[in-house]
């Protein structure tokens, strides 16, 4: 026997698990501030950085790119190893994914809080970070398939099919929406103007959310849900055919953010006849899910983590239902450019994202850390702080919306517009501190989770794991 | 081969897979954006729209520093209710000249599109520095940072024109040269004034409808 046991790297998943729950909280701190500002105006304090627009954008930068991110990469590198019997390909590169990453995410929170914003939703930072983020991301891609190739395990597992598809689409979209002409250090110019600016962008936008949010988390869900249900994924051929659908379909929605507005009628309506067949492959992935934890049911009291992860199946199957109802033009109509919009994107991201990566987390730790959960009950109080605080939010913002899109469209007996537009904003008073109250709940409980992780951690140590018995053997030649 | 056949292939080589997934991912992009970008009604200007001058340029560039299509959209929908509320429905030759497009996704304030010349350069003066003072249930944060600053603090207006006009906009050596001259003096408060008064007006102003 060889003396070298080969271990996972599983102190860059630590250290990306500790960055995602930081950012959980800097991100939600900053979209619970923004909502009292919508309550209370005189919050900005007549301070650039805490005015709205830019807080605003710290708020999605630090949700998206610091948390989610941080999590789909810390899971990735968990799971992909494995998954293929190896610890990871090129460690050292895998840290600097780890520190190009966050201080890309660090120094990107602060250039927005000063203003330095390329304005495309979603993608704000400007162009020497947007060089940064693509240096960063493929060598994800390049420590990922690296890994995946050298593995010992003959077909590629469904999650990193998933994980794959995140790397691949994503470097793609940013690259194209982030062509831009320099003008200073801190400005520059997109290649695209006007409508073509519109629909590349909402190329981005939308399949961001297909990708990172979606394909990205479902990656997640293949890998962690067996293991905590301890039940293997119900249909391996479903979860074949969802994939491919799903990464064929996904990509033509984006213009559905774009109806009756000034692009070209045939590319608006592709994008909803795509959005409503996309529902089939997001709701067959789900349907797999569910029935996965079918089986397990009974673990469902008793197990924090599984809880989150099922509940948030449920948030996945709402919102993936509720997106393509809005893509229907008719129904566009009233919601876009309302709260309805917010209502559904947090639907999605606390709902799924947020509560897939609480479970999972819930999960992981423990195992990193090799001791129990500091506390189950805190956990439990946690799962019903989030489901109280999403619940209410969704409940708010679509009150709001359908209120708002209502209000703006109604004319009265002569056809005239009937409600002003300072009226409408005064009607959204109540919802708006319903919004804030959701959002405090939801953070309460996000704290929580923060400080049972900290306590389960003991301080970042973790314990080493090895691959198991048969597959060093292959690797030693024993 | 079978489906299933060819797919377990795919599932046992990383390089297929990744070829798999560019190739599948790709198609419904280059169908929508491809013939877009080629789409000459989209690139030409309608009849009066000129690029930004270098005042309302910087004022667009602190529109965008502000995030302030955070909360306002520039597009009006071809919809009575909206045509009556904002002014005529935007139309894509009004935005050739707009890098990045800024129509947003979000109104928690009004449509800009046809704000031009609605209010006088003194009401929004007022309403920048202080928005619940001209609209007293207003939300809008206060921004009398602007009026302080001056319009062009690292005296980039030039190389700004000189990369617009290296992506097609029609400026001339002459614009760019005078430009710097254009905004001395003046505040960013000023620069967004310019830059809002100049927004929508050539339909406003021209065929109507």
């Amino acid at each position: 026997m060889s003396a070298t046991v080969v271990h996972y790297e599983d102190r860059i998943v630590a250290a990306f698990t500790a960055a995602a729950v930081a950012w959980t909280l800097v991100g939600m701190l900053a979209g619970v501030y923004v909502a009292a500002e919508l309550v209370w105006p005189a919050l900005g304090f007549e301070q650039p950085w805490l005015s709205f627009g830019r807080l605003r954008t710290v708020h999605t930068h630090s949700v998206i790119f610091g948390f989610g991110v941080s999590a789909l990469i810390g899971t990735a590198f968990y799971s992909v190893q494995r998954t293929s019997h190896v610890p990871l390909f090129a460690p050292r590169l895998a840290w600097f994914v780890f520190y190009a990453w966050q201080a890309t995410c660090v120094l990107g929170a602060l250039s927005l809080f000063a203003g330095i914003n390329a304005s495309k939703e979603y993608a704000e930072l400007e162009w020497p970070f947007d060089v940064a983020i693509a240096v960063a991301w493929i060598s994800f891609g390049v420590v990922f398939f690296g890994t995946l190739a050298r593995r010992k395990v003959g077909p590629i597992y469904v999650s990193n099919w998933f994980y794959g598809a995140l790397i691949i689409v994503v470097a793609m979209l940013h690259v194209v929406n982030s062509l831009a002409l320099p003008a200073t250090l801190t400005k520059s110019y997109s290649l695209y103007a006007g409508a073509q600016d519109a629909i590349v962008q909402w190329w981005y936008g939308h399949n961001a959310v297909g990708f990172l949010l979606t394909g990205g988390f479902l990656g997640m869900l293949y890998y962690f849900l067996p293991k905590q249900a301890e039940q293997p994924i119900w249909s391996y051929r479903l979860s074949i055919v969802a994939f491919w659908a799903f990464v064929y379909t996904y990509i033509w929605a984006g213009p559905h953010h774009l109806h009756y507005n000034a692009i070209p009628e045939w590319v608006q309506s592709l994008g909803v006849v795509m959005s409503l067949i996309l529902l089939a492959p997001s709701w067959a992935t789900m349907i797999n899910g569910v029935m996965t934890v079918s089986g397990a049911w009974r673990k469902l009291r008793v197990d924090p983590a599984l809880k989150f992860v099922v509940l948030s199946l449920a948030f996945y199957g709402l919102a993936t239902f509720e997106g393509p109802m809005m893509a229907i033009r008719s129904v566009n109509m009233l919601s876009h450019f309302t709260e309805w919009t917010v209502g559904h994107v947090h639907s999605g991201a606390l709902g799924w994202n947020a509560l897939i990566t609480f479970g999972t987390f819930y999960y992981l730790v423990p195992r990193l850390a090799g001791r129990p959960l500091w506390s189950t009950r805190l956990a439990n109080v946690h799962f019903w702080l989030a489901l109280a605080g999403v619940m209410l939010y969704v409940i708010a913002m679509w009150g709001a919306g359908v209120s708002q899109g209502l209000l703006w469209l109604t004319l009265d007996d002569l056809g005239k517009v009937r409600y002003g537009f300072v009226d409408v904003m005064a009607a959204m008073a109540p919802y708006y501190a319903l919004r804030l109250v959701a959002g405090g709940l939801f953070l309460a409980g996000a704290s929580l989770m923060a400080v049972n992780l900290w306590r389960t951690m003991g301080g970042l140590e973790t314990v080493p794991v090895a691959p198991p018995a048969g597959a060093l053997a292959a690797e030693t030649g024993a | 081969m079978s489906l299933l056949g060819l797919h377990k292939r795919i599932e046992r080589s990383s390089g297929l897979l990744i070829f798999g997934i560019l190739v599948v991912s790709s198609i419904g992009g280059l169908v929508q954006i491809i013939p877009s970008l080629y789409q000459e009604s989209l690139a030409t200007p309608a009849e009066g729209v000129a690029p930004y001058a270098p005042l309302e340029l910087l004022g667009r560039d602190v529109y965008i520093r502000e995030s302030c299509s955070s909360c306002h959209s520039q597009q009006v929908r071809p919809l009575l209710a909206e045509v009556q509320r904002y002014g005529p429905y935007s139309r894509a030759d009004e935005f050739v000249y707009d890098r990045p497009f800024l129509w947003g996704s979000k109104r928690t304030g009004p449509d800009l599109h046809r704000i031009g010349g609605k209010y006088t350069d003194a009401w929004h003066r007022v309403h920048m520095v202080d928005p619940r003072a001209v609209v007293p249930n207003s939300i809008m944060p206060a921004y009398p940072w602007l009026a302080e600053r001056p319009a062009d603090p690292d005296g980039s207006i030039a190389a700004r024109l000189r990369t617009l006009k290296r992506l097609g906009h029609p400026y001339t050596d002459d614009d760019i040269a005078a430009a710097a001259d254009a905004v001395a003096g003046k505040t960013e408060l000023d620069a967004v004034i310019a830059y809002l008064q100049s927004l929508g007006r050539t339909r406003a102003r021209g065929s109507g409808l």
